[in-house]
This record gives structure tokens, sequence and C-alpha cells, in this order.
């Protein structure tokens, strides 16, 4: 009985963590126009980042990770795509005027970052 | 959002071998590691746990599949940690939980051996260092496959030398391609790369410009030619002066195109995204309700079966897989086009290309060669030829229509003298007029001849048997009196019938759209075999008669060059532009076919469809592989079969998941061009 209860609790820390809490957001100000991002074991930090909407914003991708998957980084809906050469800084420079959610990942979706503009 | 071409790459590259002969340290290590424990404990050279020397045997293996988790598997663990506390679940949480249950369970049975019952005195280290080592075995095949699927972008890039012969102050210096600035006089030698874009101004030679359009013979170039970057100089030494540097070139935008195209999303990755997105904590939910269910059940190995069942399927899904099916073979797939000098813009083109019903062609510089040249000089009785030619040519000075050029190359050529007209009005597609010596010059089609209330019935026997020799008949007023006609024709082109007979017989169907009199376009569609012609129409309205062929249910491809073609480029599906053509028609274009060869039509299509086949294969076998191996590796198999799959076995199979996937799309490499018709 113990071991199912404990398998529950798991799985609903599980969907709770991953898919329910709130992720950490980088809030960024106006006067912020320049917004690092480092790609490193596996992950892109910051990973969500918040952004005003119409304002020039850039981020600059440095990617130390040197695992193939993290050589792209990819905004889908945005339709641009940048190849991350490993230890040079890459610049993305975005004006969106749409507020709403825009995910950027790696080719195979395993990175993954969100920005929110608002 | 351009993009310059990579010169500082070197550091990168030096990095990422290093971490290539790091993963091929680590890879040996754990491959050594693993293949003792595995050898030792599946032969049965291990005595039992509860005998003194297994158990030492055991706690040794221990510590060296823990120094295998820790040397080879670290990356493993710090990635599944970092994406932890960003919320995130990856191909390392997976791995890391997997062979870390496996490392933990092993050694919690060494340390509480008696209080262990004895169907469960088992360890699991031979699993957590296969697995290991299978893996990181799985991410160097990986790593080298990905190498060949840049491979096209890599050889465009390799195109442009790093320095340039440069004139300055009488002398020739080698610079650095940075310090070239636009201006500059620069010199090439016979059998060097041509560094920025320019045009010639001493000198001639022969310049191979396959690497960047796929054609194959060079072309003979000289003075007031432009030569493009990473094109190569045959034979003649030359100078030219740099016109474009850096992002600005032929071949940076050419490298920009196909690295934005590469790593676009069709559709049909759509799906496997939103999979991807949700995959890995879905796995841990399944592996937890796997284990579970195997606790519930009545078997006495139950706790056994609880691990090695979870670990599989913790282990055998392949998120990389998924995710890479569709991308991998757009990338590869993409930059073979450019390799044949098809540039093409997005994967959805793929997509849509394969769906295409039928091809709509422009006539002038798409189906005929674009040099339209005049043929003969009818004029009215009592009217002298040399003077029709000669008004006309005089209306059209400094005119940048293809007729107007035919009609003032051929009064030069006779040497007739020429006086450019005043007040020149033009009317798109019809016609243009002028004033010269105090005449009012007119010529234009019979619609611009008929608004201006002109007759031509007198000449028009002579227009008619133009139009059946597929010659346009262009009218020459003068005031109010039709004086002549000029007859230009402009051949199709060589391969045009082939191509066309080709379309026909893969099912598509041909039209022809173009400004032209009716009688005309009919004669130059029959010649090339095409077998719908829209005549007449006026530019401004040429998209709107590609919508018309829309609603009839067709799926269009629309090829032109001219900067009238561009609203009718972007209103069909696919809009594929001849290379020659102008700026905005490329700019509009999802294709541009750089070698302004017709041939290329039929080179899209295949490798279109070679690409989309490629597609579905690596998306079927990625679904296929994750619906079947995670429900088998959870032990669906137990109650009718009696077998488990070995942890082990899991781990192989998603090692070369990836690399399949990635060796399917390289398969793409190898795909041979048409070869002509």
């Amino acid at each position: 009985m113990l071991i199912n209860i404990l398998g529950i609790v798991l799985i609903l820390a599980i969907i709770w963590w991953f898919w329910i809490a709130k992720k950490p957001l980088l809030v960024v100000n106006t006067a912020q126009s320049v917004i690092k991002i480092i790609v490193k074991n596996g992950v892109y930090e910051p990973a969500r980042i918040k952004i005003p909407a119409n304002t020039s914003v850039t981020l600059q991708f440095l990617r130390h990770d040197p695992s193939g998957c993290a050589e792209y980084v990819i905004f889908s809906n945005l339709n641009i795509s940048k190849q991350l050469p490993l230890n040079q800084p890459v610049d993305v420079v975005l004006n969106i005027s749409e507020p709403g959610e825009y995910v950027f990942s790696c080719q195979m979706n395993m990175y993954r970052g969100t920005l929110v503009v608002a | 959002m351009s993009t310059a071409i990579c010169h500082d790459c070197d550091n990168s590259d030096n990095t990422e071998n290093k971490y290539y002969r790091q993963l091929i340290k680590k890879t040996w290590f754990a491959a050594l590691i693993a293949g003792i424990i595995f050898i030792t404990t599946m032969f049965g050279l291990v005595p039992p746990l509860n005998d003194p020397a297994g158990y030492l045997i055991n706690v040794l293996y221990a510590i060296l599949s823990g120094v295998v988790l820790v040397y080879s598997g670290r990356h493993f663990f710090i990635g599944a940690h970092r994406a932890f506390l960003n919320h995130v679940a990856t191909m390392d949480t997976l791995i890391a939980i997997g062979t870390g249950v496996a490392w933990i369970y092993s050694v919690i049975v060494l340390v509480f051996l008696d209080m262990i019952p004895p169907l469960a005195q088992h360890t699991y280290l031979e699993a957590a260092t296969v697995i290991i080592a299978l893996v990181d075995i799985g991410a160097l095949l990986e790593l080298r496959a990905r190498r060949n699927t840049s491979q096209a972008l890599e050889l465009l890039m390799k195109l442009q030398p790093k320095t340039a012969r440069v004139l300055r102050d009488n002398q020739e210096i080698d610079l650095d391609l940075k310090e070239i600035k636009i201006g500059d006089l620069i010199r090439v030698r016979p059998g060097e790369q041509i560094p920025v874009d320019g045009i010639i101004v001493e000198g001639t030679s022969d310049i191979d410009e396959a690497m960047l359009t796929g054609e194959s013979l060079p072309r003979k170039k000289s003075s007031g030619d432009n030569v493009y970057t990473g094109t190569l100089n045959k034979s003649g030494s030359f100078v030219f002066r740099v016109t474009k540097i850096g992002a600005e070139t032929a071949l940076a935008q050419i490298v920009n195109i196909v690295q934005q195209a590469q790593n676009s999303k069709p559709e049909i990755a759509k799906l496997a995204d939103r999979i991807a997105a949700f995959f890995v904590p879905t796995v841990l939910v399944i592996a937890i309700l796997t284990a579970l269910a195997w606790y519930n059940s009545s078997l006495e190995t139950r706790y056994i079966y609880m691990l090695i069942t979870s670990m599989s399927v913790l282990v055998i899904a392949c998120p990389c897989a998924l995710g890479l099916a569709v991308p991998i073979s757009v990338m590869v797939g993409i930059g073979k086009a450019a390799q044949y000098g098809i540039l093409i813009k997005h994967a959805n083109v793929i997509q849509n290309i394969c769906d295409v019903t039928a091809f709509v062609f422009d006539k002038t510089g798409t189906i005929t060669l674009g040099q339209p040249r005049v043929i003969e000089v009818h004029s009215k009785t009592g009217v002298d030829k040399n003077t029709v030619l000669t008004l006309a040519a005089s209306v059209e000075t400094g005119s940048e229509h293809a007729y107007g050029a035919a009609i003032l190359a051929a009064a030069q050529s006779q040497h007739l003298t020429i006086t450019p007209a005043n007040e020149l009005f033009t009317i798109a597609g019809l016609g243009i007029s002028g004033v010269v010596a105090n005449q009012k010059i007119s010529l234009g089609n019979k619609g611009f001849m008929q608004a201006k209330n002109i007759v031509v019935d007198e000449l028009q026997n002579v227009a008619n048997n133009c139009a059946q020799q597929a010659q346009t008949a262009i009218y020459v007023a003068r005031d109010k009196e039709l004086i002549g006609i000029i007859a230009i024709a402009d051949p199709i082109k060589p391969n045009a019938v082939q191509v066309i007979k080709k379309l026909h017989d893969m099912n598509y169907k041909t039209i022809m759209i173009t400004g032209d009199q009716t009688t005309t376009a009919q004669s130059i569609a029959k010649q090339a075999g095409i077998a719908t012609v829209i005549s007449e129409v006026m530019p401004a309205t040429k998209a709107e008669q590609i919508a018309a062929i829309q609603q009839q249910g067709d799926v269009v491809a629309m090829v032109g060059d001219g900067i009238n073609d561009a609203p009718a480029l972007a209103q069909a599906d696919v809009g594929i532009a001849m290379g020659s053509g102008s700026d905005i028609a490329i700019q509009t274009a999802d294709v541009t076919l750089i070698q302004s060869n017709l041939n290329s039509i039929i080179d899209l299509i295949i490798l279109s469809q070679a690409i989309m086949h490629n597609m579905r294969q690596n998306l079927f076998g990625a679904f296929v592989y994750n619906v079947l191996g995670i429900p088998i590796a959870a032990g669906v198999l137990f109650p009718f079969f009696g077998v488990l799959l070995n942890p082990m076995l899991a781990g192989l199979a998603m090692a070369l998941s990836s690399f399949t996937v990635i060796t399917n799309a390289n398969r793409l490499r190898f795909l041979s061009k048409s070869k002509g018709i």
C-alpha cells in the first residue's frame, strides 16, 4: 500500500513540477536591450524571459554546451534560426509587437526556453 | 538578420574537436569497464553475492561502475539536474534516472544484503555501465553523422578565400577580407577563387561558377561583367572593382537563405514538436506506473521486475529520434538542393511542391530565352522601312523593356541616326509613345493602337502572319497613322520542350501566362508543348489569373522572373523565380533557380519528393520505435511470452535510434540529380 501511495505521490509531483509549477521568469525592463542567455548543461539560462512588446531586444546566446543538440536555436513562431558556434556570442535581435508566449528551442525540442511578450 | 560567412569558426571547431576527443575517451573507459563487468557477470565468472569472493567482486564492480557514472556519464547527471531546476525534463533526465536508480539499488543490495529478500539479492551494475557506454557510443555516432548533415553548407562557406590581393598605391598587397572596402581594386590570378563580389575593370577570363550555381561550364567574362564570391578563376588574370562585401555578397546571402531554410520546420513536424514537449515527463510517469503495475502483481520476483521494467522504459524512450526526424531530413535535403543551384526558402515549400498539380510559366525569360530580336520590319506602302525602325528606336531610347532593347539594337546595327524622343508615356503591357521631331510616335500592341483610335486594318494580314510564326507584332504609328509593324521573336529555351514533356509525363498540368497577343502566345506554347495559354494578360492581373486557377481546385506553382511576376509568385502556392530574374521576383519567390535552367524544376520536384519521403520514413520510424518500444520495455509481452526486455538491450536500441534517423537523412546526400532529361 505504502509503495502505491508513494508512486502516486511521485506521479503527482512530476505533473506539478514539470507542467503546473511556475517557472522562474527573468523580467527585462525596457532599458535593458541585451539579454545574455547561456547554453550549458542541456538548458538555456535564463529559460523564461519576459520582454516588453514593440521594443527592440537583443538576445545574446553564448553556447558553452558542446553537445550537437545545442548547435542551433530556433524560434519556430518567428521563423528565426541561428547557428550557435561554441564559445562565441550570437545575437538575435527581436522586436515583437504581438503579446504572447514564444518558444525557442534546439532542433530536437529538448533545450527549451520561452519569451513572454507583454 | 543577414549572416556573414564565418571566419572565426576555427576556435569553435577546436572546442568541438576537443569535446569529440573527450567523448571518445569517456566512451572507451565506459566500454572497457562495462565489457569486464558484463562478460564476467553474464558468463557466470562471478560467484553469487552470498559467497565472500562474489561479494568482494561486486563491491569492486560497484566502485568501478560508480567511476564510470561519474567520469563517462557525468554530463547526463549535470544536464538532468540543471534541467530539473528549470522545470524541464530531457533525454539526460531519462538516462540519469535509469542508470542512477540501477546503481543505487545495487549499492543498497550490497550494503544491506542481509535485509534483502534472497530473490532480490541481485546487482545491476553491468546494466548501469553498459547503458552509459552505449549511450555515449550513440552520441559519438550521432556527432559524426551530424557533421555530414551540414556538409553542403560548409562547402559553400569554405568557397570564400580568407585574403584578397588588393591594388593600393601602385602595389599589390594581400589583405584580410575584413580590410576590404567597396570600391577597392582586386587582382585575381588563374586558379584563385574570387574573394568578394564585383565588376571586372581589366582583363578577361573563364570563370567556373559551378560551386555557386551548379552550372558546370565556365563562363567567359570580361570588362563590365559581374563576378561573384567563391567562384573560380580558371584561366586569365583580371582586376575587378569591389561592389559588395560581407553579408551583402551573393554567396553570403545564399548561405543565409540556406541556413534559415535548413532550420525551418514544415507543418508535418508540428505534431512531433508537440509530442516532444510533453514526452519526457510522460515517460517518467509511465515508468512509475510500470513499477506500480509489477508491484501489484502476485509474482515472487516482482521487486526485481519493478526495477528492470521501469529502468528499461526510461532508457528505451527516445525523444531525440522523434525531435530529429523532420529537421535532420530538412537540413540535409535543403543543403543538397543548394548544391544543385536550387534555393528553397522554407521547409514548408518542400511539402507544398509535393502537392502541386499545375505549373504556370511566365513566357518571356522563362519559356523563351528572354533575348528578343527584330526579325523583320514591315512598312506601309510609301514609307521607308528604315524610317519605321528609326522612329521606333528613338522612342525606345533608354527603355528597359526587352522589346525596346531589341528595336534599339536593330537600329544601331544598321547605323541609323536615332534622336531620343520627348514626352515619353508608357502603359505597362500595352505600349509606349513619345514625340520625335514634332511627330507623335506610338508603338505597342493592337490594343494600344485601338485605345488611340489608330486604324490597323491595312497591315492586319502582316500582323496575323507574324503571330502564326510565334513573332510579336509591334505596331508603329506616326501621329494617328499606322506606318509599319516590327516583327520581334524571342526563341524558346532549348530544353523547354523536354521539360514540359517531362512535366506532362509526371501528370502535371502546364499553363503559360503572358501579356502577348493570343495567336503569338499560342504559337510559342505550341512550340514548347504547353497545353493551356492565358494570353493578353495585363501585368497587374497575373495574380488574379493564378487565383482563378487555384479556385478551380489546382495547387499552383508559378515560374517567373520579371518584376511584374512578383504578385503572381506571391499568390501561387509555390513561387519559383529564375535566378537571372529581378531582385523583387527572387525576394518574393519561395524557390530560386540560380542557374535559370528549366531542368532545375524537375530537379526541384525530384528532390522535394525525396525529402518528403525521407521525413515520413523518419517520423514513422521514430513514432513506431517509441510506441512499440515503451510498452515492450514495460513488460506487456511478459503475460503472453514470459519475456522481459533487458535494460541493456533497451540502451542499445536507444543509442541506435537517433543514429538511424540521422543516417537515413544522410542518404539524401547521395541523391543523384536528374541528368538532363
